[in-house]
């Protein structure tokens, strides 16, 4: 998410291939240090949509489609 | 030299339509038609809920009994293209502060700074609001 813009993709792969689990890796860490918060969107129980924070990209799930970068959270 | 930042309109109503498609990919129909009719999402658990605003404070209100408790303010802002703005297009906000809810309601709420109801929006309206949603979605608040 980014103001101006909307959604923009910032790398796309797949994480089972190793030359793209390194690019999807690097992109991650990047946008981490640039201070963002990471979520994947899933469904929960019954269907109902969920979001989870993770914090390192480990902590993707294997079957996440796609991980949601946006500003870190402040005080306004 | 002068530098100008200006409001490029077109491009925010890009913004805003990307964002809404995010929306809606990610929270769901019944979020999207919410946001599309009301301007607003709805977040609620056993004990709370939450009418998140586009831009404006998250208002918490008893899941229960709907009393209106506080406003929590919190921001979501980019600096990183200070031509673009710091703020995300509204569909975007929204989405932010319900994945930041659905994900981690204490570390957004212990971040935010609590006011009390009336700070920055009207308690009518927002009593409007949640008697409306309520009304949009008797069995299933969120």
């Amino acid at each position: 998410m980014t103001p101006g813009k909307g959604d923009v993709l910032l790398a796309e792969g797949d994480p089972e291939v190793a030359e793209d689990e390194e690019r999807l890796i690097r992109e991650f860490r990047r946008q981490l240090d640039l201070g963002m918060w990471a979520a994947v969107p899933h469904e929960g129980p019954g269907g109902r949509r969920e979001a989870t924070m993770v914090r390192d990209f480990s902590e993707v799930p294997a079957e996440a489609e796609r991980v949601i970068f946006f500003p870190r959270a402040a005080g306004g | 030299m002068r530098r100008r930042y200006v409001r490029n309109s077109a491009r925010e109503r890009r913004a805003e339509e990307r964002a809404r498609r995010l929306l809606r990919s990610t929270a769901g129909e019944d979020a999207f038609e919410m946001y599309e009719r009301f301007g607003l999402l709805s977040v609620q658990n056993d004990r709370y809920g939450y009418l998140i605003y586009p831009q404006r404070p998250i208002v918490a209100y008893d899941a229960e009994s709907g009393e209106l408790l506080s406003e929590f303010c919190v921001r979501f802002l980019d600096g990183t293209d200070p031509e673009a703005g710091e703020r995300l297009p509204d569909a975007d906000d929204v989405l932010a502060k319900w994945m930041a809810l659905r994900a981690d309601e204490h570390e957004l709420i212990g971040t935010a700074n609590v006011h009390p109801l009336g700070r920055q929006l009207d308690p009518a309206m927002v009593r409007r609001d949640l008697a409306q949603l309520r009304a949009f979605r008797p069995e299933r608040p969120d």
